[in-house]
């Protein structure tokens, strides 16, 4: 007996009547052109390739997905599909698809192209990151290991239907279904591109590609079609890439552009904040992160827990936060306090330094040691780890810093016995979607701690594991809570074994012009970065 | 002169081919894997090793090698790892802006280096070339990208004179190429006082004006073709320097050059785009020598005919 | 004696022997002039809201964005860039040298190898060479300093290249090997002397160069490790505060400056004493 999912959650009840709740009384205006700069030019358009946090959110726009979330929220509701059923033992998932939902170039949306979408994410001939998010789709390791090209756990009855048969349960599914990799591509568009579909997008999203020119601009102007009315609210927005952060910004002060999407950079922070428009200009919003400082299991002396505690009672975090003009917040525990999960309760280790020395004696270092600390070469970066490593000093610890390009301190923390500490900041962890599960397995978890791998700590408790996989099989929507204290508590009791110094929680700081409009959360939006969608000029 | 060129063209083939192999044999040696950059940090072992097969950066080095040498014949520079386009049409799309970037800037410090440099030269030892020299040292030691900063500041956010960023039209290039040129022309001006001062001193040189030449006509004449060849020399060492150089201005004032493509593949470990700038920007440092050793001889005569 | 007396009678040079002078001295004396430690990051050194200090009573050119004292991290810096300015410079000038004038005079088949390793050389770009060397080297103040030398030497190769094959047509050139001169005596006795002012204007121009090098190699990870300062990595470290807290580019870019214009100075000064066919015509 299938039940029916929607029952169970006020939100979707809420998005049948409307598609935006958040916005019902702020009344966003229509129409209007802007302009957003980036340094970097835009990599790829491509959904099944992109994973950058400047592309995430323009394909987030391209392209439709079965599921979505509330602009500005972790609240997850059906955007490409109509309705679906979860099975009981939650192996199965059925979706019915909107009707009369056309890509851009005409063709109706039907239920074989997210199947194609899906497998082509898989494929591994398209070299696609996310490849693994649907690990737990039947015939994945068949798709994945080149064995078959179609994946048998996903069958399409009709042109109205998909189904999605499960190897195994997993909680997370309908996150998976929502992040990019599970955008809905027409075949015909991917094959007449001829391997440049990153350059020649055709979705079913808020906005269509009209012009890019390599290194300079990409113009995305308003899928009139687009199955929301009143969805998107600009007529266009125009991407000037190869742009300085800090040219951005006097550009914008001058009128030119309305969103600096690199942010404001710390040196400006302070003079525009403080400046009269200030409050206007700056978005500061909480993200998904968390800062921390790896502590390698696997190198002499932090294969000793005590060092390990030591450490984290050694960190002077509020020093920290004013380093980064308080644009960060202590952090205590590895998930960030939007997480679901996040214990607000909990205090870990208190800063203080006798205590930590006491530790360190205790452990047989009264005199301290001598460690490597790694940390990427870009402001602030560096700054942080010369804090810490004063820090570790006041303890007796002896750390050089090594500031490299983040491609050699990834190679770093993912060789067995290399990088004693790393300070993740500027490279982990940002989640791919708001729940707890994305903070463990990858960086936590057993299946991390292997060559190549992000788990740089090098930790791995097989207990903690198995009650991770046993928190992810709880996929009935109705023991949600339940599931989500069981993650809370896989979090906590890691920091016993203490593998990271949670440092700190970073907010991301966007700049806009004072005629743009809408809430902070569409600006710094925790599952898209700067949600186009939603922002609005003022009328 | 025909079979020298030939000959030269000969090397200058011969000088990429080193070029390309030390750039793999580098790239190879480097700690970062580029299949686990574009597998990204939630690959996977599965998915890293079929995206190492599909590159084929499991073959031993001289396969790869050879392979991308085969590419280059025909005139394919491989596809990008993480834009998963070609690499061709990558660069193509941006080196005319910095060509003419380049251009601009070579164009500021020749003139800018040439004028005070025989200004100098000429009123040696005075007030006038004690202040040129002193500029020119001032110059050749500021930095770059405060240069750069300084200008945009003062030009285009408070003056306005000129755009902030961008690319298109003739104002857009003043900034950049005045930034790269000022300090340029510091080397230019004092290599140009050195040059004409040593052939000033020559003895033809003072016969003739003991013979009462004009000192206009001693300076075209004379002097300034001798000066040219240092200049010539120059100018195919800067087009090297720029090649590197550009990498700053472009990123400050947002020119869409090769410049920020090198800088942004660097990061990703891009390995094709950065083999693929690399022989671009060698071919430029290498035609711009080429052209500085074909057209030396035409000018000075005492080297022609070897 | 005599080029130093030479030297003291001109009012430009005499000022660059003398800021040459102060602070190599004051380099040498860091210690026991910098009223703090250069790493020690002072909870007083920032604002509450964490912003760096301007010049006070207190901090004399202010602080940076760590609260430390920018007086005597300029202290402890120029130890740091002089040395990587003058053996990453010396060296470069000599391999320069030394490849310059085998190539350009010798000829043949060496000469022609020699110079098409430099051609070589010259047509890579150098940042590229330098970010690979550091993904391989440990990076320390002796590898950046042979990062440097490695990549500068050929532009004072090719230089010396082009002057020495311009000296070996000279009529006196020509004349001296006409009646059965070696090659060592021509060498050293005609073509080094009039590579000298060469040499010297790029010995000395060159440590500007350097020591920005230095600056670009600190901010592609393959510098200077922080704490360590470097007038290169302090500009590096707040180049975009130069709106925000000028003084964290004004004075380390003002001691850049100063200290290549002296070093200009000097060997300006020394080029025209020592060239031969200028000497005793001021």
């Amino acid at each position: 007996m299938l039940k029916r999912w929607l029952k169970y959650t006020t939100v979707a009840t809420a998005l049948a009547l409307t598609p935006l709740p958040s916005f019902a009384q702020s009344a966003p205006a229509q129409g209007g052109d802007i302009v957003i700069t980036y340094k970097d030019d835009i990599a790829t358009l491509d959904p099944a390739i992109g994973y950058d946090w400047v592309n995430w959110s323009m394909i987030k726009s391209l392209y439709s997905r079965l599921m979505d979330y509330t602009p500005g929220t972790p609240d997850l509701v059906p955007s490409l599909a109509e309705s679906f059923d979860v099975s009981s033992d939650g192996l199965t998932y059925t979706f019915k698809l909107r009707k009369g939902v056309k890509f851009s170039n005409g063709r109706d949306v039907v239920a074989s192209d997210v199947k194609y979408s899906i497998e082509r994410a898989v494929d591994p001939k398209t070299q696609g990151p996310g490849a693994g998010f649907f690990g737990a789709i039947a015939g994945f390791e068949d798709v994945s290991g080149g064995k078959a090209t179609t994946l048998s756990g996903i069958e399409t009855p009709d042109d109205g239907t998909v189904i999605f048969k499960l190897s195994r349960p997993d909680a997370t599914f309908l996150h998976v279904l929502a992040i990019n990799f599970a955008s809905v591509v027409p075949r015909e568009a991917v094959e007449a591109a001829g391997g440049d579909f990153g350059k020649k997008p055709v979705g079913s999203g808020t906005f269509v590609l009209k012009e890019w020119t390599i290194g300079q601009r990409l113009v995305f102007e308003r899928n009139k079609n687009y199955f929301v009315k009143d969805m998107p609210h600009v007529d266009s927005f125009t991407v000037e890439v190869g742009q300085e952060p800090l040219v951005a910004l006097l550009r914008l002060q001058k009128g030119e552009v309305d969103i600096a999407g690199d942010g404001v950079p710390p040196a400006k922070f302070l003079e525009i904040k403080n400046s009269p428009d200030g409050a206007n200009i700056i978005v500061d919003g909480e993200q998904l992160h968390t800062g921390y400082v790896t502590l390698n299991t696997k190198v002499a002396p932090f294969d000793d827990v005590k060092v390990r505690q030591a450490l984290n009672m050694a960190i002077n975090k509020e020093r920290i936060t004013r380093i980064l003009n308080g644009r960060a917040t202590a952090a205590n525990q590895p998930l960030p306090p939007l997480m679901p999960g996040y214990d607000k309760g909990f205090t870990g280790y208190a800063y203080d330094v006798a205590k930590a020395k006491a530790l360190l004696a205790e452990a047989g270092y009264a005199d301290g040691f001598e460690t490597v600390l790694y940390s990427t070469n870009t402001d602030p970066q560096p700054r942080i780890a010369q804090a810490i490593q004063q820090d570790l000093a006041a303890v007796g610890v002896k750390a050089e810093v090594r500031a490299l390009a983040q491609s050699n301190v990834i190679a770093a923390g993912g060789t067995e016995g290399e990088a004693p500490m790393i300070w993740s900041g500027g490279m982990a962890w940002i989640a791919d979607f708001p729940d707890a599960s994305n903070f463990y397995g990858p960086i936590l978890g057993c299946a991390g701690a292997v060559p190549g791998g992000w788990n740089w700590s090098w930790y791995c408790n097989k207990e903690l594991d198995a009650r991770a996989i046993a928190a992810d099989a709880m996929s009935d929507p109705k023991i949600a809570a339940e599931r989500t204290a069981a993650w809370g508590s896989i979090f906590t009791d890691i920091m016993k074994d203490a593998p990271w110094i949670p440092v700190i929680n970073e907010r991301r700081v966007v700049a806009k012009s004072l005629r743009m409009g809408g809430e902070g959360n569409i600006y710094v939006d925790p599952t898209r970065v700067i949600n186009y969608d939603a922002i609005f000029v003022k009328p | 002169m025909v079979f020298l060129i030939l000959r030269r063209l000969g090397q200058t083939a011969l000088i990429l081919l080193g070029v390309a192999a030390i750039t793999f044999l580098l790239l190879y040696a480097l700690p970062a894997d580029p299949a686990r950059m574009i597998a990204g940090r939630s690959a996977t072992a599965q998915t890293v090793a079929n995206i190492r097969t599909q590159l084929g950066l499991d073959q031993p080095l001289l396969t790869q090698f050879w392979t991308y040498l085969q590419g280059i014949v025909q005139g394919n520079l491989g596809r990008s790892y993480a834009q998963k386009t070609d690499v061709g049409a990558l660069i193509a799309a941006r080196l005319p802006a910095t060509l003419v970037l380049m251009a601009a800037g070579i164009c500021v410090e020749v003139v800018l280096g040439v004028i005070f440099g025989v200004i100098a030269a000429l009123k040696r030892g005075g007030m006038v070339d004690r202040v040129v020299m002193m500029a020119s040292f001032v110059g050749v030691s500021a930095p770059q990208f405060v240069v750069a900063l300084l200008l945009l500041y003062v030009f285009a956010v408070t003056l306005g004179w000129f755009p902030m960023s961008g690319f298109g039209s003739a104002a857009h290039v003043v900034l950049p190429a005045a930034t790269l040129g000022i300090l340029g022309a510091g080397w230019y001006a004092r290599m140009v006082r050195s040059a004409m001062i040593d052939v000033l001193n020559q003895d033809y040189v003072r016969t003739a004006r003991a013979k009462g030449l004009s000192s206009a006509r001693i300076v075209f004449r004379h002097a300034l073709p001798n000066a040219l060849l240092p200049i010539i020399a120059m100018i195919g060492i800067d087009i090297g320097q720029f090649m590197g150089g550009v990498v700053v201005v472009e990123a400050v004032y947002g020119w869409p050059g090769i410049g920020q493509l090198a800088w942004q593949a660097i990061q990703q470990v891009d390995i094709p785009i950065i083999m693929g700038v690399t022989l671009v920007s060698a071919l430029a440092i290498v035609l711009g020598n080429l052209l500085a050793d074909v057209i030396a001889p035409l000018i000075d005569p005492r080297i022609r005919g070897r | 004696m005599r080029v130093l007396s030479s030297m003291l009678r001109q009012p430009s040079a005499l000022f660059g022997l003398l800021i040459v002078v102060i602070v190599v001295g004051l380099a040498i004396a860091a210690p026991l002039v910098a009223p703090y430690s250069p790493d020690e990051q002072m909870f007083d050194g920032l604002t509450l809201e964490g912003a760096p200090l301007a010049p006070n009573s207190q901090f004399l050119l202010g602080t940076d964005t760590l609260g430390r004292d920018l007086f005597s991290r300029l202290l402890y810096g120029a130890r740091t860039s002089l040395v990587i300015g003058l053996v990453a410079n010396g060296v470069a000038v000599t391999i320069g040298l030394l490849v310059g004038i085998l190539s350009g005079y010798l000829r043949g088949l060496v000469g022609n190898l020699l110079m098409r390793f430099t051609d070589l050389m010259m047509a890579f770009p150098a940042l590229l060479l330098a970010i690979v060397l550091a993904a391989l080297l440990r990076p320390s103040l002796w590898i950046v300093a042979m990062v440097i030398a490695l990549v500068n030497w050929v532009q004072v190769a090719r230089i010396v290249y082009t002057e020495t094959r311009g000296l070996v047509e000279r009529d006196f050139i020509v004349a001296e090997r006409s009646l059965g001169a070696g090659h060592l005596r021509i060498l050293f006795k005609h073509i080094l002397p009039h590579l000298m002012p060469t040499a010297i204007v790029w010995g000395t121009l060159g440590i500007a160069t350097t020591v920005l090098l230095e600056a670009t190699l600190s901010f592609l990870g393959i510098g200077v490790q922080p704490p360590q300062p470097s007038w290169g990595n302090i500009i590096f470290e707040s180049q975009s505060y130069f709106q925000a807290a000028p003084w964290l580019v004004f004075f380390p870019g003002a001691v850049i400056l100063l200290t290549a214009l002296s070093f200009n100075l000097v060997g300006d000064a020394l080029r025209d004493i020592l060239d031969p066919t200028q000497r005793g015509r001021g």
